[in-house]
């Protein structure tokens, strides 16, 4: 990165719109590899895969552990295991490629420099991302740097982690459900009307709280907000407004369609019974 | 044993098996569910499978880990490779202290389409080595409407009994009592965490009233994927009367060739009357050479079996989706008239 051909000393600018986005399996995998680690081990080392987006970007999307072994300020890490790995990863998900490295813990530890050297020659520019598993500071952080070098002439200084922004995207484990995901133990996977449910009933708990915040602000209970008021009308206002007579039309045109579906597989559920019955009287020839 | 006093090695141990009790749930892990899902959405539509890693406890089969395998190419030099890669896998998850049991497989699948004999094939191939595997199946076209489709199976014993014979006359089915209910078994997953993760999900994000989820089951189009199912379960219905005309042909010969026998019976009946009025020896009353008692081969019912099972998957599924709109519907209505 900083090369440069003045003796000065440099402190090569930071590279400025660099972010990096950690998609949830990454954490789940960090988690996991941090509580199967050896015996002796205190921390876990690994490689994070990912792809960098057009905007610079950093976009993390897989992980693995790679064994490490740390004595007195010395890292040995199984160089051979992380080629292997990403071999392997790589015939499943050629786009996925190295972008960096995690290690759990609070912050940049002194061993950091060297390995962060190492995946320096593996990808240019890679990302170290810190999780603390230890609670150290009695909340979960995670925290991405970046390394510039602090050079003079050809003669290497130091190395000074960044921190950059990190963006935790959660869409994908939305989409599970976070109740999967938060809980220690899920007795039952919630079949369609169940989900259904509870959807409608967060909607309807949203909606009450809607009408007593209107109600608190109408009786003077608290003052009134012009941005909430906003929102409130823009989302009374999302409800096409319709003739009584045709959104009757149309409610009704839809339950029977979805009535005609109904209908239509339990006939064919019948016709499965009593080909069934059929069969097994045929069998009697 | 000849001394039961003396501590028992670990050998003798597993030589002494006890009865299996049978698989009632599935543990698996929010990090299994994850990369399965990564891995399914990243090829959607392309079908793609993956190794099941974890542990078989008591009547709980736990699946602690998994890794996705590369897309299957009809080439036996890359195919040695795949062997290669698994193999790979395996070593380096162990070095890092995950379970390395195989407890089964997962694939991903499209509208609940799964129920093929590739399926019961791979299923026979793991049971061969693993005495209890399982399949999870998940269907990334579901997700989209806030369900998450994760199924377990196995097949029933006494299906796989019958299968290993290639025995699916519909005389043994009836003697074992097996319809296309009884050929796959869902297990009940149960999802676990481990402590580290729920705390770190409950710090990283709190509790948010509303989430994606939520969008995805109140929005109110499901047409695209209710026609996708319809059109499926019309193209399963014409495989099954494919099927049960095939059945009728066999069992019109099989009348058929009943009729000839008869009548080729009485007729050596009549023969014989008249050879001993005759004082001659009679003739026998059946004849193997004769192609008419050959019996005919009764074609196997596998294949109707599962379409059937795939039918009422697919009716299942509307049902489900026909109930959920029904909601939606009336939740608009009610919306409406507030």
């Amino acid at each position: 990165m900083a090369a440069s051909e003045n003796t000065a000393l440099l402190f090569p600018s930071p590279s400025t719109s660099l972010s990096a986005r950690v998609h949830p399996l990454v954490i789940f995998n960090i988690c996991d590899c941090y509580v199967r680690r050896p015996d002796q081990a205190v921390r876990v080392i690994g490689t994070l895969l990912g792809s960098v987006l057009p905007d610079g970007t950093v976009d993390i999307r897989n992980s693995y552990a790679v064994p490490h072994n740390e004595f007195s300020g010395q890292v040995a890490l199984d160089i051979e295991y992380h080629h292997n790995m990403l071999i392997s990863h790589q015939k499943v998900n050629p786009k996925e490629v190295i972008v960096g490295w995690y290690s759990t813990g609070d912050g940049v530890t002194g061993g950091s420099a060297l390995i962060h050297e190492f995946y320096s020659r593996e990808v240019s520019n890679p990302v170290h991302l810190t999780v603390d598993t230890g609670f150290s500071n009695g909340q979960a952080s995670i925290k991405a740097y970046v390394s510039t070098n602090l050079s003079l002439g050809d003669r290497q200084l130091a190395a000074q982690f960044q921190e950059i922004s990190l963006d935790l995207r959660m869409v994908e484990a939305e989409r599970v459900g976070f109740d999967f995901l938060k809980k220690q133990s899920i007795d039952k996977i919630p079949s369609d009307l169940e989900g259904m449910e509870a959807s409608m009933e967060r909607l309807l708990a949203l909606i009450d709280d809607v009408y007593k915040y209107v109600d608190n602000v109408v009786e003077g209970g608290i003052p009134a907000d012009n941005s909430v008021g906003r929102f409130i009308a823009d989302s009374v206002a999302s409800i096409p407004k319709m003739s009584p007579l045709a959104f009757d039309k149309l409610i009704n045109d839809s339950i029977q369609d979805q009535l005609l579906l109904l209908y239509l597989s339990s006939i064919t559920r019948t016709q499965l019974s009593l080909a069934e019955k059929l069969n097994t009287a045929a069998q009697n020839l | 044993m000849a001394n039961p006093s003396a501590p028992r090695s670990f050998l003798q141990v597993a030589a002494t098996e006890e009865v299996a009790p049978p698989l009632r749930v599935v543990q698996i892990e929010g990090l299994v569910i994850l990369k399965i899902i990564k891995h399914c959405k990243e090829f959607s539509p392309t079908l793609v499978t993956g190794q099941l890693l974890g542990l078989d406890v008591g009547s709980v089969l736990e699946v602690t880990n998994c890794f996705p395998f590369p897309i299957r190419e009809e080439d036996e030099e890359i195919e040695a490779e795949g062997a290669n890669y698994q193999l790979e896998m395996m070593r380096c998850l162990r070095e890092v202290n995950v379970d390395n049991n195989t407890v089964g497989w997962y694939q991903s699948t499209l509208f609940g389409r799964y129920q093929t004999v590739e399926l019961i094939e791979t299923f026979m191939n793991y049971q061969e080595n693993i005495r209890r595997c399982v399949c999870i199946i998940y269907d990334p076209s579901r997700s989209n409407q806030g369900v998450l489709a994760l199924k377990a199976l196995k097949l029933s014993d006494s299906f796989m009994e019958l299968y290993r014979n290639n025995n699916f006359t519909g005389e043994k089915l009836r003697e074992k009592n097996l319809s296309w209910v009884d050929i796959f078994e869902e297990i009940p997953i149960k999802v676990s965490n481990s402590a580290l993760i729920s705390t770190f999900m409950t710090e990283l994000e709190a509790d948010s009233p509303v989430t994606q989820c939520d969008y995805d089951r109140l929005k109110l189009s499901s047409s695209p994927f209710v026609e996708r199912n319809m059109e499926f379960l019309i193209e399963c219905m014409d495989d099954l009367s494919a099927e049960q005309q095939k059945f009728q042909y066999y069992y019109r010969n099989v009348s058929r060739q009943q009729a000839q026998q008869q009548a080729w019976v009485q007729k050596r009946r009549s023969e014989n009357m008249a050879r001993k009025a005759a004082g001659e020896e009679p003739l026998p009353e059946e004849d193997p050479s004769n192609p008419i008692f050959k019996p005919l081969p009764e074609p196997s019912r596998l294949d109707s079996f599962l379409t059937t099972n795939q039918i009422s998957n697919y009716c299942n599924q509307i049902n489900g989706v026909a109930g959920q709109s029904f909601s939606r519907l009336y939740l608009m209505k009610a919306l409406q008239e507030n």
